[in-house]
């Protein structure tokens, strides 16, 4: 595993090289090279289709293009929205499945349950709640110290499910059924058979939340996270107001569960309690701490990889989630930091570039 | 009207309620140690009293052979023998927890505090080529044959990787315990007799009433579990504030750098720490079975969570508050599912919590493992 691990520090600083190239390139050639990307994982449904490296990603057993919106998509964005709450504020959430479940609920609630709102006007109602939710949970809780938050967040998870499982409201252990479709645009149809309009539809909600956690990121607000995750006191002692910054991790995570929430939701048509078990959680912030928790890049590798990997190797079967805890343990020992660890600031984040420049003159 | 519920089964419900919370103290006492020493949520104790619920079973059939049913009773036993029976269990269940408590910090913590072991390296190695056997083969003996054959060279590069000694962060120490937790219960599942069924365990202790107080019948069991649970807690007690060993697991709970320098050998006390956690959820364990006559694969998941609450309730690293959170749990478990119904059961606990840690943010007893006399 050493040799292992040395490969995989090697595969990085390659990486490191690929992105000093990237950076001398010129901007008409950059900006293709983001378009082919992005082409690619739009068309990420024909990819088992692929001669020759097809088979590495195809998952037997089931349908590659559900796996690719029900599993991979639901689970890269619920990585990307707890990689706010964990990775960047550093707070431990151990009830996330509740934010998600939030989301879900109340898509059903509105579009089938007690009202027939379209999908498309539900959906920004349920990133909302899903907010409101938690700065509702969050105000007396992320008080509390961090281990503390844990325990608390983590009941929290399972009073949602089992309010959700009684309160005959929310459909009790039925669940809600015959939840309203995203909207049909042109050929695009939002049916039941096939998947993959939801994965393009999943697709461009990852990128949009990509694209505004990267902006939160880099500003003041991400700052005032890194600042309070590194050492909350020192923040505190700097000025930042610690408390209102966690808030906002969380009520921004909160929404992007939502979104997870119910985007799945619109898909599957159908959820109930069962759907939300506390071990997802868990799951989700498996996700994040092996891909790499406080990086962007890392937490969607967890995601796809926590997602995708179970599918991929089906004939393990029953023996699944066995495998899955002993992984969990082997990268933790031997990758504490997770796959694609945090890019720590250097004091000239520039100089790789200023050296290809050098290179190039 | 539910409220008469309460009433005229109030009691009912502070003995049974006692009995439940007693269970969650015990496994809760492993939780609080091992935070107080590491500040580590071991996630994976529940399974530790999981194991020790399998370790009671185990013990009753196979290595004293008792029988589910005699002639269609329950194998009751009677007098020297049910006491030396019911200690007998209790010493095999407490022994196992104990073995794999400290086996689980040697292979699932040890190597992430940057000093990792031979027997860690060769449980890893032997898991990793089982793993890695499981790709191109699906069969349990080739598994095994695979995953032996694999351990020599893979420990060996374990090893050495161990040498470079780096600490890792601490949510990695939650997700290797969650990662340990999961492979526990499913290791069970898989490959116990009865696989993810429920098991029944032989009841050997006549559950009549003992005495009647205040209108309600005691069960003897429940006198057995509540006073057993004292029992063991103050033997607890008295070990970590009497002993010297104690002295190293709170002087380590307060400061473990100093403590090193002090002379205090680190690694020997946290081993001593799980060991004793361990030991109580054994104990707790087999009360459980005692009581419940029962396990299950997964049945630590939600026990765990609800001691881990009962922990935090009465002020995590402490010891009593251990005690108090497990009763408090217990009880206000009782009460609120008669108030309410006991589908709210857990909501009710987790909103005391929520209030309880609102008022007081470090529990009812504060944390002090460390800081004060236990």
């Amino acid at each position: 595993m050493s040799q292992l691990s040395n490969l995989w520090t090697r595969f990085l600083s390659l990486n490191t090289d690929v992105q000093v190239r990237w950076k001398s390139m010129s901007r008409v050639q950059r900006l293709s090279g983001y378009v082919l990307a992005v082409l690619a994982l739009y068309l990420a449904p024909w990819w088992p289709k692929i001669p020759g490296i097809g088979w590495l990603v195809n998952t037997p057993g089931t349908q590659f293009s559900t796996v690719l919106n029900d599993q991979v998509i639901i689970f890269v964005l619920v990585a990307l929205g707890l990689n706010v709450v964990v990775g960047l504020a550093g707070l431990l959430d151990l009830g996330y499945v509740g934010f998600y479940a939030v989301g879900a609920y109340v898509v059903g609630v509105l579009t089938s349950q007690h009202a027939s709102l379209p999908w498309i006007v539900a959906l920004p109602i349920a990133v909302v709640v899903s907010m409101l939710v938690g700065v509702i949970l969050g105000t007396p809780t992320l008080r509390l110290r961090g281990d503390y938050l844990a325990i608390v967040t983590l009941g929290f998870g399972e009073i949602i499910r089992i309010s959700a499982k009684n309160l005959d409201w929310l459909g009790a252990s039925r669940g809600i059924s015959d939840i309203g479709k995203p909207p049909s645009i042109g050929p695009l149809k939002f049916g039941v058979l096939d998947p993959k309009p939801y994965y393009w539809l999943g697709l461009t909600l990852v990128f949009l939340v990509v694209f505004c956690l990267y902006r939160l990121e880099e500003s003041r607000v991400g700052r005032a996270w890194t600042a309070i995750r590194e050492d909350e006191d020192a923040a505190e002692l700097m000025g930042v107001n610690t408390f209102k910054f966690k808030l906002w991790a969380f009520a921004i995570g909160a929404a992007v569960g939502g979104l997870a929430g119910a985007h799945y939701a619109g898909k599957v048509g159908f959820i109930s309690p069962d759907n939300f078990p506390l071990q997802l959680s868990i799951l989700f912030l498996a996700a994040v701490v092996l891909g790499g928790s406080g990086n962007m890049a890392g937490a969607i590798l967890g995601g796809i990889m926590v997602a995708w990997l179970p599918e991929r190797f089906r004939n393990f079967t029953d023996k699944r989630v066995l495998v899955f805890g002993i992984a969990l343990v082997l990268v933790m020992v031997f990758r504490p930091e997770g796959l694609l660890p945090r890019r720590v600031r250097t004091k000239s984040p520039m100089k790789p570039a200023s050296d290809g420049q050098e290179v190039t003159q | 009207m539910p409220d008469w519920l309460i009433v005229r089964t109030f009691w009912d419900l502070t003995v049974t309620g006692l009995a439940l919370g007693s269970i969650y103290a015990l496994v809760a006492l492993g939780y609080t140690l091992v935070y107080g020493v590491l500040r580590l949520i071991n996630f994976a104790h529940s399974e530790i009293f999981m194991v020790g619920t399998f370790s009671a079973l185990i013990a009753s059939t196979q290595l004293l052979n008792i029988p589910m049913l005699e002639d269609g009773n329950y194998p009751y036993r009677t007098g020297g023998t049910l006491v030396l029976f019911l200690v007998f269990i209790l010493f095999a269940a407490m022994f196992i927890s104990g073995v794999g408590a400290v086996a689980l910090e040697r292979i699932a913590y040890r190597p992430l505090r940057g000093n990792g072991d031979a027997f860690g390296a060769i449980v890893l190695a032997f898991l990793t080529s089982f793993v890695i056997g499981l790709i191109f083969v699906n069969e349990t003996k080739a598994n095994l044959i695979i995953a032996c054959v694999g351990t020599a060279p893979i420990s060996y590069s374990y090893l050495r990787f161990f040498k470079k000694g780096k600490k890792a962060p601490r949510l990695a120490f939650l997700i290797s315990a969650i990662g340990a937790s999961t492979a526990i219960a499913e290791a069970v599942g898989i490959w116990g007799p009865n696989r993810r069924e429920q098991y029944q365990t032989p009841r050997i202790l006549e559950k009549k009433v003992l005495f009647n107080a205040l209108g309600t019948d005691v069960r003897v069991d429940y006198v057995i579990v509540i006073v057993g649970a004292l029992l063991m807690m103050t033997a607890l007690t008295l070990f970590v504030n009497k002993t010297k060993l104690g002295r190293g697991v709170r002087a380590v709970a307060q400061d473990a750098e100093t403590a090193r320098i002090l002379g205090v050998n680190v690694d020997l006390i946290i081993v001593v720490t799980f060991a004793l956690g361990g030991v109580m959820a054994g104990g707790a364990a087999m009360l459980f079975t005692m009581v419940y006559d029962q396990s299950r694969f997964n049945i630590g998941f939600i026990l765990g969570v609800k001691s881990f609450t009962a922990a935090v309730l009465g002020g995590i690293g402490n010891l009593k508050g251990a005690l108090l959170g497990g009763f408090m749990l217990g009880l206000v478990e009782n009460y609120g599912s008669a108030l309410f119904g006991g589908q709210w059961k857990d909501v009710i606990a987790f909103v005391v919590l929520l209030v309880v840690l609102m008022v007081r943010p470090t529990g009812i007893l504060g944390e002090s493992l460390g800081r004060a006399r236990v």
